[in-house]
């Protein structure tokens, strides 16, 4: 018994100072300034993409001007929005008019929109985005042509639809994709249309003629919720079933809209999809560890926790980490663009980050407690017990994660560069 | 001719996967009707073996659209097996997430979702905006945003869009069905509608937002209370939940309700015969507790109960125990109806039948959907704000009952009956979606309240948050269950707890009720059921079959996983693994 005490002791001594090095590397640095070449070489290539896109037929030829005309908004409006989303795809203040010019180009895009195995929560969170509203999104800048949840007809009518997209718009359209895919049972735990297509062969028939296949959502990316443990019906991410295609991830439990509009801008911006990082998501939105940006950061470093809800440190906004916050093992700008236009955020309403961009995190980060102390149900056996020393494996883990990450981040920088 | 057969899959405007076939007749009239779930993912399986606090996080991805009422359902499930009653502050904060949940719910459904089958938006093209603003104030004495410039701007976005012959996702909908009965200047302003009501459906999300964190997905609701203290203390968090509500109430008076009444008298043939009314057994869980005295002893805003044939004047009691789950016609293994707490069964799939149309069809014979079939002692009921309202009415309530005469009286008066319309036009499609509008102006006159009494409570210097309770003491045995409303219906959570860890987890909610096939009596669902005798005025295009079903506000994600499964892949999932118990 006493043996025990002691090595737990000691475990939970190197869990902190595992923790102190993760957090003082320097893993998580975007590079946000290439130096002038590279812009003037990208600013070259990007407005050759845009004419290239400009001679193309429209997908919805309402042009922009007449979007802010009926919306009531100013050009200047307009030029407030391109210059965030400017800063939010990490590139410098002079490419707002660019970026003004391919928002105006947006509706040659047309966006395909899946849902698979889902709770709908992407396409819930898409209808609350702030920029650009979604009535500009339904009518005017892009063209989305089917989304199951949105559309007004059904039944064959909604499939002869979607058969009409994918032949006019061949090649071109962005298939995005809502919910998992379930394997087991040759795919029969889902199936859509009179013929009852399985998901999977259904979402490899409309990513065949796509341009670029945006996975949104911890589902669609890693299997997210279906496939936690014991995984029932075999559930897979995009990236498991779709091959020969660009596949992006857009994580997170939902996924934040301002996410998903970035990537779309950024492949209209550049005809290809933005630098990724080793889990195929963009880097601009999820280059960004939450702990590094969050408002309560000061209260880590000052050993200053919640150590029970609602208790005086919940009332001072002290550090969330005892109570389960995995902020330092979670790449994602929640932190910085937060939620429902900025109000707030999982950690600013007092509840610890779950994890909810990284892969499988039901299975890791989704508790209420630090690993150590997590009690979790994971997918490998032996748990019960040595509950500490499964939590320092998944923690080298994670630091690992973060090396790989830093490498692989380094190297498609690169990859970029040399094109 | 013979019967036409017609499949409707996918079904759209609903969130998740739903198919339905149904017979038509030669005389156009619907005469058997299947509903059919065309997805599982197991949920309730993977809570299996987890610690029950984390029980919420994952069991409200059961749905992103009624997201804030699993989690809370599943925390109150837990809370109900430690016996711990939450601090008033927190009971005020859920109430408010949960209403302003409601109300996002109620609008997107009728504007966004259920309005294009009402609404022509095509034909709005051919609206004289002058007449329809003067239409406008034929129901309401201030309108919303149906000034004669705004309604031209609106219609010249919708020219243009038209015009160019791309209408995304507004193609191929049924427009020019013969069944769509408003002018075209009544089209135009619900239409107007529709777009004002995207925009203000994001500040519904904003006040979730303000005390759960984010939404969809909201994430401070903790076992034994809530987490979000700063924004109860920051008296101007509070401040623009009120704003922002305010704003939500005028557009449910001033366009909302309005556009009910407006339909309502257009459609007034199709509710007076009863079109749509189905089951005619209402049942409700019952929601919003008023008082501190814990689950299931204190008073309701919504009380539970259930209502017999369209019977208003009696009330029966609602029993949890009287729950239970057949699978007949459901692919599971099973052979009687089960309790939730006992809830066994295996994954039995047997698919479709491809024909030589090359088409696949049910098996009707047979099992055909992934959602079970719940029965309320031993009965067939219908769930949703037409049962809470039925049930209020039929139990007396007062506040219920103003609202509901107060809508009916308003339709009397504007079909010139000179007294209020009948009770019973609320048992058909068109009562469902009115008892929805109804139901939002009680529920945010009702929440303007109940944020003076959190912004009053927390001045008396309450900033109590969350009960505190001994873990390992009360998870070693124990069983709870978290039942109240979801927009659609009631939700209800069942949880087994051994050891500190999740035994058993059964969910029974709303599209379980209303989505589910035929039972182990050969009796039908309420979507079945609401869809016979129904006429279709054009089998091509069955747009009377979506606006039923869309009457009822499918959500199937929220169906389909409610299944325990015990199949093969869990087995094999027991002999790899040790980490479950």
């Amino acid at each position: 018994m006493n043996v025990q005490i002691i090595l737990k002791g000691n475990v939970m001594t190197d869990r902190r100072d595992a923790l102190a090095s993760m957090f003082s590397a320097k893993g998580a640095k975007v590079n946000t300034n290439r130096g002038d070449e590279y812009y003037d070489n990208l600013l070259i290539k990007i407005n050759k993409r845009l004419d290239e896109l400009e001679k193309t037929e429209v997908a919805s030829k309402t042009s922009i001007e007449h979007v802010l005309e009926a919306e009531g908004l100013t050009r200047r409006d307009f030029m407030k929005w391109a210059s965030a989303a400017c800063a939010m795809l990490m590139l410098p203040p002079t490419f707002t008019p660019t970026v003004l010019r391919a928002a105006e180009l947006m509706n040659r895009v047309p966006v395909i929109w899946l849902e698979l195995q889902d709770c709908a929560g992407n396409s819930e969170a898409i209808l609350r985005s702030d920029a650009p509203t979604i009535d500009e999104l339904i009518l005017d800048v892009l063209s989305l042509e089917f989304n199951e949840t949105l559309m007004a007809a059904a039944g064959h009518e909604a499939e002869g639809h979607l058969e009409e997209a994918m032949h006019t718009f061949k090649d071109k359209y962005i298939c995005v994709v809502e919910g998992a895919i379930p394997l087991s049972m040759d795919g029969m735990y889902g199936t859509i249309g009179a013929k009852a297509e399985t998901f999977e062969e259904h979402l490899i028939r409309v990513a065949k003629d796509s341009a670029a296949v945006v996975a949104v959502g911890t589902c669609a990316t890693f299997g997210g919720v279906p496939a936690a443990a014991p995984n029932p019906t075999g559930a897979v991410g995009v990236q498991d079933v779709v091959r020969g295609k660009p596949i992006i991830n857009i994580p997170a439990c939902p996924a934040n809209p301002a996410n998903i509009t970035g990537t779309i801008l950024h492949f209209v911006l550049t005809g290809q999809i933005p630098e990724l990082d080793h889990l195929n998501r963009p880097k601009f939105a999820f280059g960004y560890r939450i702990h590094d940006n969050c408002e309560r950061r000061a209260h880590f470093d000052a050993g200053e926790f919640v150590e029970e809800w609602g208790d005086e440190g919940a009332q001072n906004n002290f550090c969330l980490y005892k109570m389960g916050c995995k902020g330092p093992m979670t790449f994602n700008n929640c932190s910085i663009v937060r939620y429902n236009e900025a109000v707030n955020w999982p950690i600013g309403a007092g509840h610890g980050c779950i994890g909810c961009s990284e892969p499988q995190f039901w299975d890791k980060y989704a508790t209420e407690r630090p690993i150590a102390d997590s009690r979790i149900k994971a997918p490998t056996g032996g748990v019960e017990k040595s509950v500490d020393e499964f939590g320092l494996g998944l923690l080298t883990a994670a630091g690992i994660g973060i090396g790989i990450h830093a490498v692989a981040s380094i190297a498609a920088g690169k990859k970029e560069g040399d094109e | 001719m013979a019967n036409k057969h017609l499949i409707v899959d996918p079904i759209t405007r609903i969130e998740g996967h739903l198919r339905v076939e149904a017979i038509i007749g030669e005389d156009n009239i619907i005469k058997d009707a299947y509903a059919s779930s065309t997805m599982f993912r197991g949920i309730e399986t993977i809570l299996k073996g987890r610690d029950p606090r984390d029980a919420g996080l994952l069991a409200m991805r059961i749905c992103g659209v009624c997201t804030g009422t699993h989690y809370q359902r599943s925390i109150e499930a837990v809370e109900d097996a430690f016996d711990v009653t939450i601090p008033k502050n927190a009971r005020i904060v859920r109430n408010l997430i949960q209403g302003a949940l409601y109300l996002h719910d109620h609008v997107v459904h009728f504007y966004h979702l259920h309005g294009l089958d009402w609404v022509d938006i095509t034909s709005a093209l051919k609206a004289d905006p002058a007449k329809a603003e003067a239409e406008s104030f034929n129901w309401h004495k201030t309108p919303y945003g149906t000034s004669k410039s705004e309604l031209i701007q609106i219609q010249e976005r919708l020219t243009k869009f038209v015009k160019q012959g791309r209408l995304g996702i507004f193609s191929n909908a049924y427009w020019g069905n013969k069944s769509y009965k408003l002018t075209p200047e009544q089209n135009l302003i619900a239409t107007a509608h529709y777009l004002q009501a995207l925009d203000l459906q994001r500040d519904a999300a904003k006040m979730m937002a303000i005390f759960g964190g984010k939404m969809p997905h909201p994430q401070s609701l903790v076992v034994g209370g809530v987490t979000c203290v700063q924004d109860i203390k920051n008296p101007a968090r509070i401040a623009l939940f009120k704003t922002l509500l305010k704003k939500f109430r005028h557009f449910i008076k001033t366009a909302y309700l309005p556009d009910l009444a407006m339909a309502g008298v257009k459609y007034v043939d199709e509710a007076l015969d009863g079109t749509g009314g189905g089951l005619k057994n209402y049942m409700t869980y019952g929601d919003f507790r008023l008082d501190d005295n814990g689950f299931y002893k204190s008073a309701l805003l919504f009380p539970s109960g259930v209502v017999l044939n369209g019977d208003l004047s009696k009330v029966h009691p609602f029993d949890q125990n009287k729950v239970a789950e057949d699978v007949t016609h459901a692919w599971y293994e099973g052979d009687k109806p089960l309790h939730p707490y006992d809830g066994e069964t295996e994954p039995k799939y047997t698919g479709f039948e491809k024909k030589a149309d090359g088409f696949s069809y049910i098996k009707p014979k047979e099992k055909y959907s992934w959602i079970k079939s719940p029965i309320y002692d031993d009965t067939r009921v219908e769930v949703g704000p037409l049962a809470r309202m039925v049930v209020g009415v039929a139990a007396g309530d007062e506040r219920i009952t103003k609202y509901v005469t107060g809508f009916l009286g308003l339709l009397g008066d504007k079909l010139g009956l000179g007294k209020a319309a009948p009770a019973s036009a609320l048992f058909s499609t068109v009562g469902r979606t009115a008892a929805r509008a109804i139901e939002s102006e009680l529920l945010a006159d009702v929440m303007m309240e109940w944020v003076d009494e959190l912004a009053a409570n927390v001045a008396n210097g309450d900033l109590s948050t969350w009960t505190e309770f001994d873990f390992d003491k009360v998870s070693k045995d124990a069983k709870g269950h978290g039942l109240a409303e979801a927009p659609r219906g009631g939700l209800g959570h069942w949880v087994k707890i051994k050891d500190g860890k999740i035994e058993n987890y059964q969910a029974v909610v709303p599209s379980t009720w209303n989505a589910a096939p035929r039972d182990y009596k050969d009796r039908m669902g309420a979507y079945e059921s609401s869809l016979i005798g129904t006429k279709v005025a054009n089998p091509d295009q069955p747009l009377e079959i979506l606006r039923t079903i869309h009457s009822f506000d499918p959500c199937i994600a929220c169906a389909v996983h409610l299944v325990d499964t015990k199949g093969k892949e869990l087995s094999s999932f027991k002999v790899n693994t040790s980490c479950s118990i």
